[in-house]
Parts: C-alpha cells; sequence; structure tokens
C-alpha cells in the first residue's frame, strides 16, 4: 500500500493559503496555462505588494494583478494582451511609476529559473551585451569567459520564488499533476520553494503508474497544494482543452482602458463571486 | 496606399517580400505578435513542400518544442534556428530596436509591452529580418531611446547573428556594414515618400527598384492553404484579412 502523504485542498482559498503577501511569485505565459480563477481568489483577498514573475511574458494575468494594487515590483519581458492591443494597467501602472519594473529578456527569465532548478547561484547567457536591457539591470554581471576566446558573457543570478502557482489540466490524489507539454510548469515548480496547481479535474488512479502520462506529470514531491477549478485558465485558454474567449478578453482591452472601466470590470467580474 | 487596379491586400505582398528574404533554410522560427511574418514563414513552408521548419511560438500545431518555452532559446544558442523576425516601438538607422518605451527608461512618456526574446535572439539568430508596417518618422527614428537590442556589436562579443532587412508597408530595406539601404520600394509607394517617411539617413541606388506583386499563383496559396493554418494562432489577423472565419480554424 502506497503512503500519501499529500491531500487535496478543500477550496480555492484554502490551496492559496500559502501564497502570501510579499512573496515571490512565478507564473506562466498566457498559452501554457495560467490560472486565472486563482488570480481572481487573490485579488478578492487583497494580495499585496507581490513581486510577480512572469516566465517569460505576461498578458491579463499581469494587467488584473496590477490594476488590481497587488504587484510591487514585476520581473519579466514583456506585457500585452496580443491582438487586444497594450495591456492597460501595465502601461499606466509604469508611466505612473506606480511599479518597479525589471525589464527581461526571455531566455533570461528561464535561465535564472533553471539555475534554481540546479541549486547553482548563477547561470551565463549570451546575446544582452550592448542593451539597455543588460544597462538597467544592476543584479546582473559581465564577466569574461573562463572558457574559450575570453569573450564578455552575461551571468544572470538565481530566481528562487517563494511559490509557484499553475493551471493544468489534472492532479491526483497523490499531488501529481499531469502538465504535458507545458514543461516550463516543471522548470518553475523545480524552482520555487512551493507549488500551488489548479486543475480541471481529479485523475482517478496515480498518474505516474501509467509511462505515457508519467512523462508529462509534475510529480507531487513539489506541489504543496492543488485543487480542482473547472474552466480555471478563463478567459484564457488551455492548451489542448478550451481556446481563450475573444469575446472577453475584447470586453476587458475596452473596460481596462480607463480606471473607472477597470473598476468596472473588477466589480462584475471578480468580486461578483458569481463569476468567479 | 490602395491602388485601383491591385488585386491583392499588403499583408500579402510583405508575406511574399519575407519569404523571398527567408530563402533556403532548415529552420524559421517567429515569435509573439507576428502575424505578417507567421504568415511568409508558412507560405515559405508551402512553396518548399514541407521544408523548412516553422516554428510559432504560440501555436500548438505549428510548434514541435516539448521541453517547454525555453527549448526555442536554447534552440537558438545552438545556432539551430536560421531566421528570426523583430519589430520595434522605434528602429534606428544603426538597426537598434526598441520595444520598451519611448523618452527616458525611469520616466517613460510611451511604454511598449518589453523586450520579448529581442536582447538574445537578435544576437544568435543568423537572419534576423526586422519588420514594422508603420513607416513614419515616429517609428523609423535617428536614434532609438532605448536600445532592446543592439543592430550591432564589438569585434569582441559573440554574434553570430543580426539584421539582414526592414521590411515596411511603403519598401525593403537590406542592411549590411551596419547601415540600410533601400532595395526596392511597393507598388503605389515612391523612393521620394520613403525619404519623407524615414528618420533616419540610409544608402540609396541612384535607380530604386519596384517590389514585384505578389503572382496569382502565390495568392492562391496564401488563401487557400495558408491563411486557414494561419487561423489557430492569429484568429483576429485572419479573419481581417483572408475571411477566415472560426470554423476553418485548422485544429
Amino acid at each position: 500500500m502506497r503512503v500519501n502523504m499529500f491531500q487535496l485542498a478543500k477550496s480555492l482559498d484554502e490551496a492559496l493559503a500559502a501564497l502570501t503577501d510579499g512573496c515571490m511569485l512565478v507564473v506562466p505565459r498566457e498559452v501554457s496555462g495560467v490560472p486565472m480563477a486563482a488570480t481572481r481568489a487573490l485579488i478578492r483577498r487583497g494580495v499585496k505588494r507581490l513581486h510577480l514573475v512572469a516566465l517569460p511574458t505576461s498578458s491579463l494575468q499581469a494587467d488584473l494583478l496590477i490594476g488590481a494594487g497587488c504587484v510591487e515590483t514585476l520581473e519579466t519581458s514583456a506585457v500585452s494582451l496580443g491582438e487586444f492591443g497594450p495591456a492597460p494597467r501595465f502601461t499606466a501602472a509604469i508611466i505612473a511609476g506606480a511599479i518597479k519594473m525589471k525589464d527581461a529578456t526571455c531566455p533570461a527569465l528561464h535561465a535564472g529559473l533553471q539555475a534554481a532548478e540546479k541549486g547553482v547561484p548563477f547561470m551565463p547567457l549570451r546575446g544582452l551585451i550592448g542593451s539597455d536591457v543588460l544597462a538597467y539591470r544592476d543584479d546582473w554581471k559581465v564577466i569574461d569567459s573562463p572558457f574559450g576566446n575570453s569573450d564578455p558573457i552575461v551571468l544572470l543570478p538565481a530566481i528562487k520564488p517563494d511559490v509557484a502557482l499553475i493551471h493544468a489540466t489534472m492532479a491526483d490524489r497523490f499531488g501529481n499533476v499531469w502538465i504535458g507539454r507545458q514543461r516550463e510548469l516543471a522548470t518553475m515548480a523545480h524552482a520555487a520553494v512551493k507549488t500551488i496547481a489548479t486543475v480541471e479535474k481529479i485523475h482517478d488512479g496515480n498518474l505516474l503508474d501509467d509511462p505515457v502520462l508519467a512523462a508529462g506529470t509534475l510529480p507531487g514531491f513539489y506541489v504543496e497544494s492543488a485543487v480542482v477549478a473547472e474552466r480555471g485558465a478563463w478567459p484564457l485558454g488551455l492548451p489542448d482543452y478550451y481556446a481563450a474567449d475573444a469575446d472577453h478578453l475584447a470586453e476587458y482591452a475596452a473596460l481596462a482602458a480607463t480606471e473607472d472601466g477597470f473598476a468596472e470590470y473588477l466589480e462584475r467580474y471578480v468580486y461578483d463571486k458569481r463569476a468567479a | 496606399m490602395t491602388n485601383a487596379r491591385r488585386d491583392f491586400r499588403d499583408e500579402e505582398l510583405l508575406a511574399d517580400v519575407i519569404a523571398r528574404l527567408i530563402g533556403d533554410v532548415r529552420h524559421i522560427a517567429v515569435g509573439n505578435a507576428s502575424p505578417i511574418p507567421a504568415t511568409a514563414a508558412l507560405l515559405a513552408r508551402e512553396r518548399g513542400k514541407g521544408r523548412p521548419y516553422v516554428s510559432l511560438l504560440q501555436s500548438r500545431k505549428h510548434n514541435f518544442f516539448t521541453d517547454g518555452a525555453r527549448e526555442l532559446f536554447d534552440c537558438a544558442g545552438q545556432g539551430r534556428i536560421d531566421v528570426f523576425f523583430l519589430s520595434g516601438g522605434q528602429i534606428d538607422g544603426a538597426g537598434n530596436v526598441n520595444l520598451v518605451s519611448t523618452g527616458d527608461y525611469e520616466h517613460p512618456k510611451v511604454r511598449f509591452p518589453g523586450s520579448f526574446g529581442s536582447a538574445y535572439l537578435y544576437y544568435v539568430v543568423p537572419k534576423v529580418i526586422l519588420f514594422r508596417v508603420e513607416h513614419s518618422r515616429r517609428t523609423l527614428v535617428p536614434k532609438v531611446d532605448f536600445i532592446s537590442a543592439p543592430g550591432a556589436s564589438a569585434g569582441n562579443i559573440y554574434r553570430p547573428g543580426g539584421p539582414i532587412a526592414l521590411v515596411t508597408s511603403r519598401c525593403l530595406f537590406s542592411f549590411a556594414n551596419g547601415r540600410f539601404t533601400l532595395a526596392s520600394v511597393h507598388p503605389g509607394h515612391t523612393v521620394e515618400e520613403v525619404i519623407e517617411n524615414t528618420g533616419f539617413d540610409f544608402e540609396r541606388p541612384t535607380s530604386v527598384p519596384k517590389t514585384p506583386a505578389p503572382t496569382g499563383a502565390t495568392l492562391t496559396l496564401l488563401r487557400e492553404t495558408v491563411a486557414p493554418q494561419l487561423a489557430e494562432v492569429y484568429p483576429q489577423f485572419a479573419a481581417q484579412v483572408f475571411g477566415i472565419g472560426q470554423a476553418a480554424v485548422a485544429q
């Protein structure tokens, strides 16, 4: 008989308990399974002073958290609503100087999390030299490569988030979470102290018992809590499962263009629990 | 911009121009918010009967990566990606691109989404094709306010990659030795108009060729074969340019 140390959370709020004010939170890009139901729950709870790391970019999730005043520092490569235009609350917050921005480039965020994954203090990366992205990052360093031609190369410190928050298709009762091709969710979980997962459904049995499923599974060893949130990525899509809600995203882009419109959006879709 | 005798759209012409620039390569990657380059990459693949490999970053179907979002960058670092595309809120005459902001970085006037992968991919992908549909003195500037990625690097910097061309709604520039050269002007546009609307200096031959219009065969390929594939990643674009509805989205 297999011993099970894991227990599924009974509610979204219970699952999110480990995510506290002021923590460093890493979240995935919009096509990798974004935990939007959890994001709305965090806004309702009034989470504050997050250091939000979006791997490597974000769309609606970062814009909502910023607009709702939950973010103190944002570390990412880009925030945009894609075909629906600029991310209005992100843009307004940067212009107003309301958040601290740590501009990065996509592979630098991957590399920083990979350093944390390996338990090493830094990771080298090509490119960047001569870019103002590097010029404004005093936490990044340039050395002459100790190997080869002694050419300059950038060193990026490990990014060690307190919490990784992900949304995926399914979890089992052992805390194993099936992430499929979204391997960056595993990198996030390996790098973070704790991982919180919302999932569409519970898988009966153990995901690791099936070798086909096991290859795409994040082991429960890394998972602090998991909870079912059906259509938990809505209005964004979940790969291979459901598409983004284009009408809703267009409505968001229109409303969030102004502060009053954004407040109306929060009332209608975030604070009103029936819409959550 | 419109020409009474034209039977193609600007987007189709630009995709055709970009597909020619791509040439014979093994692997093209296309980043976020790049519907025209994605169209060109898929067109190149149709013409090549399945070669080159095409990786559209936000696609499920047109994306073979299985090791997470980092695999594309690792692939590029090894030289396994031959062509990539970059745009910019501002692009200057030295090929520097700005995807971050205008004015002072600490107190910006305008904020763009951010640098994405540019500060890395511009250095390591051999053929980077710059594209910016809006061709104006606002976008093509003497000097960018923020360098997301520089057009060129000092000799001791590892840099196998960089820009080869800039495609706009008005013309095609080639890029070599740190400068742009006007390579061709698109149908319905003039050299004078290009000079008037470009904020940086560029080279130009005494006689500037006209960009060839897409052929009937190319237009058929674009509309019937490429457009339905595009709709998975760029539904709004596919609907607006090609009239492709959700029903036609290739699953």
